[in-house]
């Protein structure tokens, strides 16, 4: 006798990456930023990145440095040591991290505070060197965590909450980091999920200092009539340089594209980055034209966003070091300790 | 060539009394003149005949045209703190030889440059000149080197004087100038030039001479950075990061050469050190850390205002606990201070570096010796007590030429704390950063890229839990402060204790530490010859303080505690860890002119306050 079972469906197989990943181990701790903060879309889109690139976030290390973006490295790669560092100063500790074990993917979430005004002097030797860092500046134009001050990013006569106006200029950390030798440099826009994916994935694919200024509205203290960093401000006045489409090494090229509207470059690790509907005379490789959409997008008071240059075959300042295939921090100690014979020699030496 | 004040040569008292191997030359030069060739090849060929020797630069902070002085002490029984006194001076810098003159002591003997006229300032000294610019004419045909080359003739009048062997000068010059025979020849000529001259226009010099002893067999002469540096290489650094400052650059310069000769791995050519010069101390300290945050063993070098620059990122790895390195080689302040002068001047400031309640470890070598020592130490100690650890040299030992014994190979195995691996996590089953589960205040690490789901962990400076978790919790905050407490109790147990020099006295004690070592000792030894004072020395080596240091106050009625600046800061630090009964038996010897402190000034000191016990 058999007894008649209802035939169950099967489970259904979780979603995984080529790692065999699910996207909750991407994730990280709960997010204590305001709700609506632009700052966790942002997150969102680095877990997906790094999700949907099949990243191993053991291999990967987070750095910040202080204000409410800062925080957000908490919030995702919960697979991923991090470490907040002092105001503005996050690019040295992940340059020593780097020097300590290179074979460590850093991504490191910058504010505009932390780069543009106290951090402005680590932000542009990072850029120099070409340190093999991916930089996201979750850019609100405002001190947040001090309750709404002006940063060095602020758009000349925005307003803030109080009525008062800046009468400065931005520092446009784009047009700065193609200037200072960065060899990725892209801005989106926090609520522009697909863009902001395509970069983030491109930017890990890129060997070198990638630098994204993503505009990320603070709903608190800067998202109101008068701010130029405001949602609907940044919507009503945002320009797309591109859209862009990121396909990695690792999967089939099936997107296709207009060739005549497509701009392709290839990646440090054999991906290839399109750039799509851009004017046919654009060239990502050509750093002034990057530098010159910036400037026209600034005299005509809209946000321009996309990837504005990239370098692919830059040398970044690990391969400059000529250093060891192994990590630096874990070389057992008779690499390190040269032999007695040495001494000897140096002391002859100074005898 | 004008002979015009030759009779004067060698007019004064010359005679009667003979030092040997007993003496002090100073060298008054212009900098940037070519001079400090010509004063090692001095100091070095007195080391080779094996007269104990010590060098000494008194500079400015300047390239050239400023007066620099050289000061070479020589003697037999091996003291070789600066000495005040000059028994020969070298003038040869036109702005400074009225004051170098005036300041002499009766019957000391001068050697200058023909045009100076220094004869006619005073006639209790024994004047010799020569027409340097004549004399280095045949030798060097290029005008534009003579400046260079025209100070060698001083090494070659002083030879004949005083009767340095003039082979070993020349083995000297060609050490001093490996692999630059032209310029090598040339210098050697202008010697013999000088030598020459002394020979056919100076009466017989009695003053002073040197004779061979066997006194520096098997030494070397090095510079404290340069012992330092070799630490590092022998210590298994792996990563450097620095900003140049005086006196504190050649520290990072050395270690790029050494690391260069023997860190480059055979088979594939490739570093296994990286040497980073950054863009300011913030940077460097924060490199420093970020790489021992990854786990290697970091360092970087400075000097006070790097010191202070530092402070921020110093709390942050003293209270996220991250193992770095930094040397001090400190220089005189407060400010831009005189930065090419010597001082113990951020004693106070770096054992309590940063906001908020923070204190350090901190290495006190005061020999090359335990600049190369002190300087493996402090990497195993970083490691070990996961927080920077610094090492407080002065400009007057990391710049200045230094007499030792050959170093020794290390017999210790590289310590690298307590850090745990995938492996480890697996048997351990649980892994919380800062977790005290030993007692000792010492939490166990993990590194990032260690592939295991218990290792990463997120640092911060922020207040945190015992799982590095975001914490402002009363309880957290204070559990955590009060187990970093007991960390640093942990490393009186663990840092060099101090090293006690007795015969038993128990009225007077000395405490010193650092470059002040060798004018404490031949004081020690002078106010029991000269003055039937007898005192015991407690060297320190480390902050913090050992048992010892305790016990030592106890067993003296006075001691006094040496420091080189005006605010007594190792009597202040002493003051805040001795108990209150103690430390009214604290008194203080200070030295704070820019100058290495001299046996005169602590036991003039010392016998001051001595009458009124």
């Amino acid at each position: 006798m058999s007894i008649a079972t209802a035939p169950t469906a099967p489970a259904a197989k979780p979603k995984v990456n080529r790692l065999g990943l699910e996207i909750a181990v991407y994730r990280g701790s709960k997010t204590t930023l305001c709700a609506g903060c632009g700052h966790n879309a942002i997150t969102e889109r680095i877990i997906d990145a790094f999700y949907e690139m099949g990243i191993d976030s053991y291999d990967v290390a987070k750095y910040s440095g202080i204000g409410c973006s800062s925080k957000s490295p908490a919030y995702f790669l919960e697979r991923s040591h991090g470490f907040n560092a002092v105001h503005g100063r996050a690019p040295a500790v992940a340059t020593g991290g780097l020097l300590g074990n290179h074979k460590l993917r850093a991504i490191l979430v910058s504010g505009d505070g932390d780069t543009a005004s106290i951090g402005m002097g680590q932000f542009v030797h990072m850029l120099r060197r070409n340190m093999p860092i991916i930089y996201i500046i979750e850019d609100n134009g405002v001190y947040g965590l001090t309750k709404g001050q002006f940063s060095a990013t602020a758009d000349r006569g925005s307003k803030l909450k109080t009525g008062v106006i800046n009468e400065l200029p931005a520092i446009d950390t784009c047009a700065l980091a193609i200037e200072m030798g960065a060899t990725f440099v892209a801005r989106a826009f926090s609520g522009d999920k697909q863009q902001l994916i395509a970069i983030l994935k491109a930017a890990i694919a890129h060997r070198g200092c990638a630098m994204i200024d993503v505009i990320s509205p603070c709903v608190t203290f800067n998202d109101h009539e008068g701010s130029t960093k405001s949602f609907s401000y940044v919507k009503d006045h945002e320009e797309s340089l591109s859209d862009i489409s990121f396909v990695p090494f690792f999967e089939d090229i099936s997107v296709q594209y207009d060739p005549g509207t497509t701009k392709t470059v290839t990646m440090h690790d054999g991906s290839q980055l399109l750039l799509s509907k851009l004017p046919e005379d654009y060239d990502p490789s050509n750093a002034l034209d990057g530098l010159r959409r910036l400037f026209e997008a600034r005299k005509k008071e809209e946000v321009i966003t996309g990837v504005f240059y990239v370098d692919p075959k830059g040398a970044d300042f690990i391969s400059l070091l000529n250093i060891i295939d192994e990590p630096l921090a874990t070389l057992p100690q008779d690499r390190v300790r040269p032999g007695q014979q040495a001494l000897e020699e140096i002391m002859e030496e100074l005898r | 060539m004008s002979t015009a004040n030759l009779p004067k040569n060698g007019g004064a008292s010359n005679g009667g009394h003979t030092s040997v191997n007993d003496f002090t030359i100073h060298v008054a030069t212009m900098n940037g003149s070519g001079s400090q060739t010509a004063n090692m090849v001095m100091l070095r060929s007195i080391f080779q005949m094996g007269i104990p020797v010590s060098g000494k630069n008194l500079f400015p902070s300047n390239i050239q045209g400023l007066p620099t002085w050289f000061t070479i002490r020589v003697n037999k029984d091996g003291y070789i703190a600066r000495q005040g006194k000059i028994d020969i001076l070298i003038a040869m810098n036109d702005e400074t030889a009225h004051d170098d003159v005036m300041g002499l002591e009766p019957g000391t003997t001068v050697i200058y440059d023909q045009p100076l006229n220094l004869n006619s300032l005073r006639d209790d000294l024994l004047f010799f000149s020569a027409p340097f610019d004549e004399l280095v004419k045949p030798v060097c045909p290029q005008p534009k080197l003579r400046k260079l080359v025209r100070n060698m003739i001083y090494d070659g009048i002083l030879a004949r004087l005083i009767g340095i062997d003039l082979a070993e000068i020349e083995k000297a010059l060609r050490k001093q100038l490996k692999g630059k025979a032209k310029a090598a020849d040339m210098n050697w000529n202008a010697v013999k030039v000088g030598y020459e001259y002394a020979e056919k226009n100076f009466p017989a010099y009695t003053l002073h001479r040197v004779e061979r002893m066997d006194k520096t067999k098997g030494k070397i002469i090095i510079e404290g950075n340069a012992a330092a540096a070799i630490g590092c290489m022998f210590a298994g650094a792996t990563v450097a990061t620095w900003y140049p400052i005086t006196p504190s650059s050649s520290l990072c310069e050395n270690l790029i050469e050494y690391m260069k000769r023997y860190r480059i791995d055979p088979e594939t050519k490739k570093a296994t050190f990286a040497i980073v010069q950054a863009e300011d101390e913030l940077a460097a300290i924060g490199m420093a850390l970020g790489a021992g945050w990854a786990g290697a063993r970091a360092l970087t070098s400075t000097s006070g205002p790097g010191i202070s620059l530092m402070a921020e990122f110093i709390g942050l790895g003293y209270y996220a606990e991250i193992p770095a390195v930094v040397f001090d080689i400190q220089r005189v302040g407060p400010s831009t201070g005189l930065p090419t002068r010597t001082m113990q001047g951020d004693i106070l400031s770096t054992a309590y570096l940063s906001h908020g309640d923070t204190k350090h470890i901190m290495l006190l070598p005061c020999s090359v010796e335990e600049c190369y020592t002190m300087a493996m130490e402090a990497f195993d100690l970083a490691e070990e007590f996961q927080t920077p650890v610094f090492v407080m040299s002065d400009l007057d030992l990391g710049m200045n030429y230094w007499m030792s014994d050959g170093f020794k190979y290390p017999d210790k195995p590289i310590k690298r704390g307590k850090v745990l691996d995938a492996q480890q996590l697996d048997a351990l089953k649980k892994f919380e950063r800062y977790r005290d589960v030993d007692g000792d205040g010492i939490p166990y690490r993990t590194l990032p890229g260690a592939k295991h789901a218990l290792a990463p962990y997120f640092t911060r400076g922020s207040g945190h839990n015992e799982a590095a978790k975001y914490s402002e919790r009363a309880e957290d905050y204070k559990r955590n402060m009060d187990r970093l407490n007991r960390k640093f109790d942990t490393a009186r147990h663990r840092v060099p204790a101090p090293v006690l020099e007795t015969n038993g006295a128990t009225e007077i004690g000395i405490i010193g530490y650092g470059t002040s070592h060798w004018a404490i000792g031949e004081s020690c030894d002078l106010l029991r010859a000269d003055n039937k004072l007898n005192a015991s020395y407690l060297r320190l080596r480390a902050f913090p303080f050992t048992g010892e240091v305790l016990d030592f106050v106890k067993s003296h009625k006075r001691v006094y505690i040496v420091d080189q600046n005006r605010d007594a800061q190792m009597l202040s630090l002493l003051k805040l860890d001795l108990p209150a009964t103690e430390i009214t038996k604290l008194r203080s010897v200070l030295s704070y002119d820019g100058l290495p402190i001299t046996p005169r000034c602590v036991i003039d000191s010392i016998l001051e306050q001595e009458k009124n016990k």
